[in-house]
């Protein structure tokens, strides 16, 4: 590999192996009064927070590295393991980096992990960001500007400054790149997997987790000019699949890795969902607010979190097979997610009546075993290889 | 939680049977009156507990069903079992909410409710998105089977512990936009505020007497039971039944009938009959097995205990926490009962309420029954233990069931617990009492 590209995936691969969150402490230190606001899955308005100064921080869970020790008192055996990895997080004091932090109203398990915050770290700011389920604008709009401006006033008190119009409408520019960047990258995976592999592209994605987006824009920008710079790597006879159910509770990345072995190119996810919830451009022109609202009411991403209209679910995942010539779906869900697990059946008869094929498997965060998974998308890889007509 | 199906023996003294045969004639003429609705050409709305809007929902001439009622009777009766075998068999998850699975099961099976009568489809399904998420991925899956409109209703939750003005006003809109145009196109009738208030005008009177009744557990001896009994008194306020004259005379006969037995200091009704020694007084928090409810109830019974306040008999109101339904404000208060239902509350006030109840109802312990099919209730659990024996000093219990799967319900190992919580409870005031 490319000493430069080489030294770019270590880089991305050691934030994401970072449960000290060491990058936000830097950045804090390089600036005294910095602050920094974690959020958990899926979409929070982090324009807002970038607006304030403040670094907006996603916290994912810990994957399958982190010994779950005190974590797994607060939780019954049968809830999602997302919210024993970030308890266990805060409880082991790695989390003290963070000023703040925002459950968005994803499930019940988030939801009520906002509560726990509340009752554990009583000094610390929490909100619960009750995203409305209204696409009204004249009703939801209005119920979610109010909300807005809640946690707008909320961020100024926080980090002592105001939140002016011009510096939210440069937040957005900013994040319109950056989510621009992230669909040309998207695209280009699309166009040759082999060249951009999941297992590193997801990791280039997870870095927006932790770095300010400006410095996440340019890591994407280089990552897109090295990557094909690799001439040895080449097209193999594998799958084009679509992944679907992880956009909280993330995969291990030996999964990515063992889906790519076993004979799956992924050509579209939703891992990491929030990075890339807005589905195009915000304006960056008017009221910065309400752009922000027009955005979320219009252009969010299609998930299992949100409420569709009669006749909608599926259809952006057949777009995405469509649009991204894929021959199948895996689902691929956290055991115990509710929005994603109730979401399958109703995607599954949609892809039926598209006549697209498609699996299914549960994973945890810390699936350390992948023999299983990897036999099933071998055999669903070879399946569609040999007898698709897609 | 509403079972007169399958309601406690009926005991020999007559005065106290009257509300238990009228619930039992209420609630089997509401679902025959459900399954004739085609031929009689009413209309009808699917909807949830926690949120309900009945009073809107009959002011349209309108009859209410419950998925989540029909799920729990289909559990009392032991066929939930086999409902969820069906839509495991149509690739639900084993990991998700059984009272859905139960329910796409007992539609996949023929939609016989639980009188023996098939159960007509739903003219419209009121999403009435209030304290579980499950409850909006239900009615689309619903809507998947059933050709017809869904009204969804999103009820913003109270993390803050209170309810802001403009949470109303969202509400508000919603019913003025989107849910009362549903109801007036579905019905043919248009929205009759009087009406509606009048409705609300008995619902209030009704929530003083179920009020009452829940708090003559302060008593000692409590004259009821507050969540095995406690799921049968809720049963026509939680369901199709607010602001009818129905629910306004069962709710008098109930209150009378408990006054009657604190005068002559009678304990709980039971399915073995009067409980006659109260050794322990506990609080509950979660809803009850519906497999095994009897087993469950005879674990607590045969111990002497007690339950003299629970969380679950507020997932359809918190009555006791002082809201009645305004008429003056028609909209506005159908809007803050949503919001002020049990699940719909942050966990913080969520532990502040029940803290309460240990210490009003003077209770010797606490126990939680931790549901594996409900996130809602059940994220948070171990945390709401803490805190509450560290708050009050009163030790609590944790047992782990489920609402409609028979398969998680382990009877030896929670009589087990229960027995071993109870010792605990004993030597402590053996203690405290030497």
């Amino acid at each position: 590999m490319n000493p430069e590209l080489s030294n770019l995936v270590q880089r991305v691969q050691e934030l994401n192996d970072d449960f000290d969150l060491t990058a936000v402490r830097t950045w804090k230190e390089a600036e005294t009064g910095r602050k920094a606001i974690g959020y958990m899955p899926i979409y929070v308005p982090r324009e807002l927070i970038h607006a304030a100064g403040m670094l907006p921080v996603g916290i994912m869970g810990a994957g399958e590295r982190l010994e779950i020790i005190r974590g797994d008192a607060y939780f019954q055996s049968y809830i999602c393991h997302i919210p024993r990895s970030t308890i266990e997080l805060a409880l082991t004091r790695r989390l003290d980096v963070l000023d703040g932090m925002l459950f968005p109203s994803i499930c019940d398990v988030i939801r009520n992990l906002s509560g726990m915050w509340t009752m554990l770290f009583p000094e610390r700011y929490v909100r619960y960001v009750d995203l409305p389920q209204n696409f009204d604008p004249e009703v939801g709009g209005v119920y979610w500007r109010r909300e807005l401006e809640t946690l707008r006033a909320d961020l100024c008190r926080l980090s002592g400054r105001p939140i002016e119009d011009e510096a939210l409408r440069h937040s957005i520019a900013v994040y319109n790149e950056n989510r621009s960047t992230i669909r040309e990258l998207y695209s280009a995976r699309s166009r040759q997997p082999w060249v951009y592999p999941t297992s590193e592209v997801y990791l280039l994605l997870r870095a927006g987790n932790l770095l300010p987006p400006e410095d996440h824009t340019r890591l994407l920008r280089e990552y897109l000019r090295l990557a094909p710079l690799e001439t040895e790597r080449r097209d193999r006879d594998q799958s084009r699949i679509v992944l679907v159910g992880t956009f909280c509770e993330q995969p291990p990345l030996g999964l990515l890795l063992t889906l790519e072995r076993a004979g799956c190119w992924i050509v579209d996810d939703d891992l990491l969902l929030g990075l890339r919830w807005t589905m195009g451009e915000i304006s960056c022109a008017g009221d910065p607010l309400q752009a922000l609202v027009e955005a979320f009411l219009t252009k969010s991403a299609e998930t299992a979190a949100r409420y569709l209209p009669e006749g909608e679910h599926g259809r952006a995942l057949v777009d995405s097979v469509r649009r991204n010539r894929a021959e199948g779906v895996i689902f691929c869900a956290p055991s115990f997610c509710d929005p994603a697990l109730l979401e399958q059946p109703m995607l599954i008869s949609r892809l039926d009546r598209e006549g697209i094929p498609h699996t299914q498997f549960k994973y945890s965060e810390d699936t350390g075993q992948f023999a299983v998974i990897r036999e099933q998308a071998g055999t669903f890889s070879d399946s569609i290889r040999l007898w698709s007509q897609a | 939680m509403t079972a007169a199906s399958a309601s406690p023996r009926v005991p020999t003294e007559a005065g106290k049977e009257r509300s238990m045969s009228l619930q039992k004639q209420m609630i089997a003429g509401h679902y025959t009156a459900l399954s004739r609705a085609p031929q009689d050409g009413r209309k009808v709305v699917y909807t949830f507990v926690p949120g309900n809007l009945t009073e809107l929902v009959r002011s349209f001439n309108l009859l209410p069903m419950l998925p989540e009622i029909n799920a729990l009777q289909s559990g009392m009766r032991k066929l939930s079992g086999d409902y969820i075998a069906e839509a495991e068999k149509h690739g639900h998850s084993e990991d998700v909410c059984t009272y859905v699975k139960c329910d796409i099961g007992m539609l996949k099976k023929g939609n016989i409710g639980p009188t023996g009568e098939k159960l007509p489809p739903p003219d419209l399904l009121l999403l009435s998105y209030t304290g579980c998420f499950t409850f909006m991925k239900w009615f689309e899956l619903l809507r998947q089977e059933y050709d017809c409109p869904v009204a969804m209703l999103h009820v913003p939750y109270q993390s803050e512990g209170r309810i802001l003005p403009h949470h109303v006003d969202y509400i508000v809109q919603q019913l003025c936009t989107e849910v009362i145009p549903k109801l007036e196109q579905v019905s043919g009738l248009r929205y009759d505020e009087d009406r509606l208030r009048e409705m609300l005008r008995l619902s209030a009177q009704a929530e003083d007497d179920l009020v009452w009744v829940l708090e003559s557990a302060k008593h000692i001896p409590s004259p009821i039971d507050a969540y095995f009994g406690g799921v049968y008194y809720i049963g026509p306020m939680f369901t199709a039944f607010r602001g009818t004259a129905e629910g306004v005379a069962y709710y008098r006969t109930l209150h009378e009938e408990v006054e009657e037995r604190l005068r002559s200091g009678l304990g709980p009704l039971t399915p073995e009959g009067s409980q006659e020694k109260e050794r322990y007084r506990l609080v509950m928090e979660g809803p009850p097995n519906w497999t095994s409810f009897r087993e469950f109830w005879k674990m607590f019974y045969d111990e002497g205990a007690v339950v003299v306040a629970s969380s679950y008999t507020k997932v359809g109101g918190l009555y006791d926490g002082g809201f009645r339904h305004d008429p003056a404000r028609p909209l506005e208060t159908l809007a803050e009962y949503c919001m002020g239902c049990y699940t719909n509350l942050g966990l913080p006030t969520r532990v502040e309420l029940l803290e309460r109840y240990i210490r009003e109802y003077r209770a010797d312990g606490f126990m939680i029954n931790s549901i594996k099919s409900c996130n809602s209730f059940s994220v948070g659990q171990l945390l709401m233990l803490r805190q509450l024996e560290q708050r009050t000093g009163v030790p609590g219990g944790f047992i782990e069931s489920d609402l409609v799967d028979p398969r998680y319900f382990s009877a030896a190992n929670i009589k087990n617990r229960i027995e071993s919580y109870l010792q605990m409870l004993e030597q402590k005031r053996a203690g405290a009492n030497p």
